[in-house]
């Protein structure tokens, strides 16, 4: 009986310490984003005599500042259009194109969907100054969000034609038969009966190509160059290099360009854990 | 499988579902790829109309460039700790994370949390840690190796880079591992602890070896982005001090787009892509090889 009671403490003390760890843990990974919250409610020289608290009281000040001075919504705009539309248009095209690939099997098929997937092994630096020479030297058609919305369908088809590709194979033919015989064409029995289905797949998809395509910084910069088309990475990085020292502007700026991607963390939790979690069994 | 009719349709079915895509994925990145093999073969300026095919000549000029040799190895000494550092964090999280923990949602989203914010603000809120914040810390408790700038010091900036990546993606493996973690069938462990393994033997005896493909994918994830660093590596350090923290992505950009030797920047790059294949389909290849059936 002692014995087991024993046992029993240990077990308990174990598990404490595991909670405690894991949370101060937690503190620590957090621990930059509380340093850029607390230093963009202050000015300057609090900064500089003590980056840790808040000593002074809290001014706001800087938000606004930040705000115009980097340019913010138009930058905040520029990515949300970019955003949205590479994201839908990356997995309309890329369903459709993965339900081809698997429904009919000709030898283009086979070889086109071969170098998709071995292109996943290409890294961006090894494209892009050709990319360049060719968009830029010999079209000029750069600086300018649509040509970037098209490269982000170039790069971000294989990945979603794989990953649909994968899902699909699920998916019983007999219910697209069923709708042949129904009278519908290959078109409507693609949007009616098998898009409804891939939804997870969608979702998932949606997700993963959000967070890339938002963030995304050395693309951008080598497409878009003028001031009007930059976007919120870039005018970030821009205002930062304008005021490299003036840190509770800088924070406040931070703090600004990371609030939207919390924001759509937040709303979509569920989805962004279970669509990486589901997205790394593939 | 459903039939159809005719070379006509056969063609129009084509261009309707997967043209578009194969168009833009053939020009966006197919053709410059090839091109690119082709500029990395001339000596072109980025400015000249006109430049000549000079075969292999800018392929020798790298292997006789020393800052390229020096980027490389930094690269590889930054991906080998950093994957090395990831994995093992990412994984011990997990292991803990499915034992039982009390707020397992609230920790899961919060380790995750850096993976939503892009590199460059990333790399900026950390260029603020390091060369205020932990010096100021350093200066107050008195801990030496704290009271100057990391990113000073071309003995620590890399460090400072390693850490920098495995706060960025420990959170992102780790819900990798946790979802093989999940995956692992129930009975398997009862019966081991009925049999009477500890801890430590069902961990190595069990879990490790059904875990292989999930240490595949994030250690194939890892070794992409770490060969592919550029924006927390621009953020934070600029490749500096003294060229101490050039990457090869950086080194790439800065000679083709700032020193204008387009030529040598894409022979560079093109050693890059093969060096990442190589690496990651071996590595892909031989933890196929240690996968367990079930």
């Amino acid at each position: 009986m002692e014995f087991e009671a024993k046992k029993g403490n240990r077990k308990n003390i174990l598990h404490l310490g595991k909670h405690i760890f894991l949370f101060l843990l937690l503190l620590i990974y957090l621990f930059p984003f509380y340093l850029v919250v607390v230093n963009s409610l202050k000015e300057r020289k609090d900064i500089i005599s003590n980056p840790l608290g808040l000593s002074g009281g809290a001014k706001f000040g800087n938000f606004l500042e930040a705000f115009t001075k980097m340019n913010y919504l138009e930058g905040f705009l520029n990515s949300l259009v970019i955003t949205a539309l590479s994201v839908l248009i990356i997995a309309f095209f890329s369903s459709m194109t993965a339900y081809y690939f698997l429904r009919f099997k000709g030898k283009i098929n086979k070889i086109l969907f071969f170098m998709m997937i071995t292109s996943m092994l290409i890294p961006f630096q090894s494209i892009m100054i050709p990319l360049v020479r060719i968009y830029g030297s010999t079209f000029k058609i750069l600086d300018n969000k649509w040509i970037l919305i098209f490269m982000y369908l170039g790069f971000g088809a294989s990945l979603s034609v794989f990953v649909y590709h994968g899902f699909m194979k699920s998916i019983a033919v007999e219910l697209e038969e069923a709708a042949f015989v129904d009278g519908c064409t290959r078109i409507q029995t693609f949007f009616k009966i098998v898009f409804p289905l891939l939804k997870p797949t969608t979702s998932t998809l949606i997700v993963l190509n959000v967070l890339w395509i938002w963030n995304d910084f050395l693309l951008p910069s080598l497409v878009l160059i003028s001031k009007a088309n930059r976007t919120l990475p870039l005018s970030t990085f821009y205002f930062h290099g304008t005021y490299t020292s003036d840190y509770g502007l800088l924070m406040a700026g931070l703090l600004l360009t990371i609030l939207p991607v919390i924001a759509f963390f937040l709303l979509m939790q569920k989805h962004i854990i279970s669509g990486i979690m589901q997205g790394a069994i593939k | 499988m459903i039939t159809e009719k005719g070379f006509f349709n056969k063609i129009k079915n084509f261009l309707i579902f997967a043209g578009p895509t194969t168009f833009v994925f053939l020009s966006v990145v197919i053709i410059p790829f090839i091109f690119g093999i082709y500029l990395s073969l001339t000596n072109w300026d980025g400015i000249a109309s006109t430049y000549c095919f000079i075969g292999f000549q800018n392929y020798l000029t790298v292997f006789q460039d020393q800052f390229f040799w020096q980027s490389f190895l930094l690269t590889a000494k930054y991906v080998l700790s950093m994957v090395a550092l990831v994995n093992v964090i990412a994984f011990g999280l997990a292991y803990l994370l499915t034992s039982g923990v009390k707020g397992e949602k609230i920790l899961r989203a919060g380790f995750f949390v850096p993976n939503l914010i892009g590199g460059i603000v990333l790399g900026l809120i950390w260029h603020f840690v390091f060369s205020r914040a932990f010096v100021f810390i350093g200066k107050s408790l008195n801990f030496p190796f704290l009271s100057y700038s990391w990113l000073a010091n071309p003995q620590k900036a890399l460090w400072a880079l390693v850490i920098v990546s495995v706060w960025q993606y420990s959170g992102y493996m780790m819900l990798i591992h946790i979802a093989g973690l999940v995956n692992i069938p129930k009975e398997l462990i009862e019966a081991a602890i009925i049999d009477g393994a500890s801890n430590g033997q069902r961990l190595r005896g069990i879990i490790l070896p059904l875990m292989v493909p999930s240490f595949v994918v994030s250690i194939f994830l890892s070794l992409q982005r770490g060969f592919m660093v550029y924006d927390v590596n621009l953020a934070l350090t600029d490749g500096g001090p003294f060229r101490s923290t050039e990457l090869i992505s950086m080194h790439v950009y800065k000679k083709a787009f700032l020193a204008q030797e387009y030529g040598i920047g894409q022979a560079q790059a093109f050693f890059l892509f093969m060096i990442v294949a190589a690496i990651t389909l071996t590595q892909v290849y031989f933890s196929k090889k240690l996968e367990v059936e079930m």
